[in-house]
């Protein structure tokens, strides 16, 4: 109550919600794709996501111990990072792989370009990017006690069948917390209700992606085949939890359209012409670097304004 | 290093030894003008690459840097660039033949980097803005302490790319496995798996980041202990555009504006009217349009004339 009695300039009508609000309900809504990889792959996956929220929340703490700045950790933004880092992880990584990814997500990527609200791309995804052109062979090492075959988009790829159930459930082989279509979309709509993130980008993205797959995919209308892309990778993680990125998706209505569409086409090219199975992270990443660009063209004009004085307003 | 950079500025300008620190420290080129970024990033893989790359260039950027001067007064002033290059390019391709005689193998691994440095804007730049203005002496030191300097900041880059992205340091392995550090120390460091993204080309930009950001602390701090830094990254290419002071600008400008005053004056007189939009086009680069409304009033023609250059200026 008494911070909706603040005497100050306007606004005066606040409301309850704060960064560290919307980003607790984040963590939240990750946990049943968390919790279902740790049942998944095993105290494995359990050790990787602990290390690698570890490994984030300490190293903004200690940044910000170290320049004297105020300490952010509080806002639970690490924790979110050091989450979907951990997740974007095979069960195998080597103990060292989180860490060092949660250090170059905060150190690089979030606090050498001002913190929390200034980072031009997901930290995670960075973080997720780094590590994957660093260490390739620990990064797709997917053969768990459990798995032995290869992920369904690689063996998708290579034409084989695949089981679209076993997809949807999550008993696949892949990173910690991309299998599992239904507990991801179960945690989206706990956001979805909240209002933390609309349909907008995620919307956009997967019928872009769907309608590129139809066109270009090879099989036409083949229900099993769409079905098992979309459930297949980190698409559902990605478009639900990455892309939605408050900091780093445009804010306009227009432009959030715009970025869903160009992020489906890229994840499109990357799985049908790329070499690699899988492309959702690096498409949200080229996704990121195009959002000023994107913010910039689809600003709403204010009402009132007539399009030709503005005109005439950016030039003189 | 901070006591050399007293000496530095405390030199007497343009002496042999102010030249070469001013290369090396205050006006480093890749570190503080920023110049000469191509092969900066794109050679820098390893310390021993960017050795060759800095030496190389470093011959070209003395010698050509000498003779420029030599021949400051009798290359034309319209056609310098071209000249320039004609310089260049021989002791480019003199370096690039020494080196596929007696080093195939760094001739190989350097590619078309070495006959890139004809285009190197170090070596542009230096010759542009230092030797085709100075005697041959400082000149010479000049383009030896730009060129060292470049030496320095790219190999350090080399250096840490290497060591970082394939743990080894000139091709010695020191982290990673087969270590050559012997004992318990030397288990500890086989351990370490090369972080593969500095070997690539990102990797270049994130340690040249690092470099250029401890650079500027580096000059930071020695504003803070009062020292005078209003040297450090004025010059070179943009010496001309940074020094120029604004009252000279705004005098220079009054000067134009009397110059179009007098040369429009006797146009007014003219009966035939074809000719002003003429020059309307090319003073101003207005469209033709807006010339030929103008043309009316000689007055406000002058303005339109005077005033676009202002804001270019500014």
């Amino acid at each position: 109550m008494s911070d909706m009695m603040k005497v100050s300039s306007n606004p005066h009508v606040r409301s309850g919600v704060t960064t560290s609000n919307i980003m607790m309900w984040v963590v939240i809504a990750l946990l049943p794709a968390a919790g279902f990889g740790i049942y998944n792959f095993g105290i494995d996956a359990l050790i990787i996501l602990i290390l690698s929220v570890l490994s984030t929340v300490l190293t903004e703490f200690c940044f910000e111990k170290v320049l004297n700045k105020k300490i952010t950790v509080g806002d639970f933004s690490a924790v979110v990072t050091g989450l979907l880092l951990g997740m974007n992880l095979p069960s195998t990584a080597p103990w060292w792989l989180p860490v060092i990814g949660g250090i170059f997500a905060i150190l690089v990527v979030k606090m050498l370009f001002g913190g929390l609200g200034q980072n031009f791309m997901n930290p995670a995804l960075g973080a997720r990017c780094f590590l994957l052109i660093s260490f390739p062979a620990f990064m797709t090492n997917f053969t768990t006690d459990t798995y032995t075959s290869a992920t369904p988009l690689a063996a998708l790829k290579a034409g084989e069948e695949v089981s679209v159930i076993d997809m949807i459930i999550g008993k696949i082989p892949g990173t910690i917390g991309e299998t599992s279509m239904i507990a991801i979309v179960v945690g989206a709509c706990i956001l979805i209700m909240l209002g933390i993130i609309d349909l907008k980008i995620p919307g956009s993205y997967i019928v872009s992606f769907v309608l590129f797959i139809i066109i270009f995919g090879g099989h036409g209308l083949n229900g099993a085949y769409i079905s098992a892309q979309l459930a297949g990778g980190g698409l559902m993680l990605g478009a639900f939890f990455m892309a939605t990125d408050y900091v780093t998706c445009p804010i306009t209505a227009k432009g959030k359209y715009i970025y869903g569409v160009f992020l489906g086409i890229l994840t499109g090219i990357f799985r049908v012409f790329g070499v690699s199975a899988e492309g959702v992270s690096y498409a949200i990443i080229i996704g990121n670097l195009i959002v000023p660009l994107i913010e910039k063209y689809t600003i709403p004009r204010a009402f009132g304004i007539r399009p030709v004085e503005k005109k005439e307003e950016k030039k003189a | 290093m901070s006591e050399e950079n007293k000496g530095a500025l405390g030199f007497k300008q343009d002496t042999p030894a102010e030249r070469f620190l001013n290369g090396l420290i205050v006006e480093n080129p890749t570190l503080v003008l920023m110049i000469g970024m191509c092969p900066t990033l794109a050679v820098t893989t390893s310390a021993i690459n960017g050795v060759t790359m800095g030496l190389a260039t470093t011959f070209v950027l003395a010698l050509s840097n000498a003779v420029i001067s030599l021949l400051r007064k009798v290359i034309p002033d319209t056609v310098r660039i071209p000249a320039f290059i004609v310089v260049i390019a021989s002791f480019v391709t003199l370096v690039q033949l020494v080196m596929q005689a007696y080093v195939p193998v760094m001739y190989a691994a350097l590619g078309v980097y070495i006959p890139l440095i004809v285009v190197n804007c170090i070596i542009f730049g230096r010759a542009e803005a230092y030797a085709s203005k100075h005697n041959v002496v400082p000149s010479f030191f000049d383009g030896i302490g730009m060129g060292l300097g470049f030496t320095c900041a790219i190999t350090v880059i080399g250096l840490f790319r290497e060591l970082i992205g394939g743990g080894t340091m000139f091709d010695v392995q020191i982290f990673g496995e087969g270590s050559v550090v012997p004992g318990p120390v030397g288990y500890f460091f086989s351990l370490y798996q090369p972080i593969r993204i500095f070997i690539q080309q990102a990797g270049a930009f994130i340690v040249l980041a690092v470099l250029i950001a401890i650079m500027n602390q580096v000059k930071f701090n020695m504003e803070k202990k009062g020292k005078d830094t209003s040297k450090f990254g004025v010059g070179g290419c943009c010496s001309d555009v940074e020094i120029k002071d604004p009252k000279k600008v705004k005098e220079e400008l009054l000067a134009k504006e009397k110059a179009a005053k007098l040369e429009a004056k006797p146009e007014t007189i003219k009966p035939g009217d074809i000719k002003a939009p003429e020059k309307e086009k090319v003073l101003s680069g207005f469209e033709q349009i807006k010339a030929t409304t103008a043309q009316a009033n000689t007055n406000a023609s002058i303005k339109e004339v005077v005033t676009p250059g202002e804001e270019d200026k500014k």
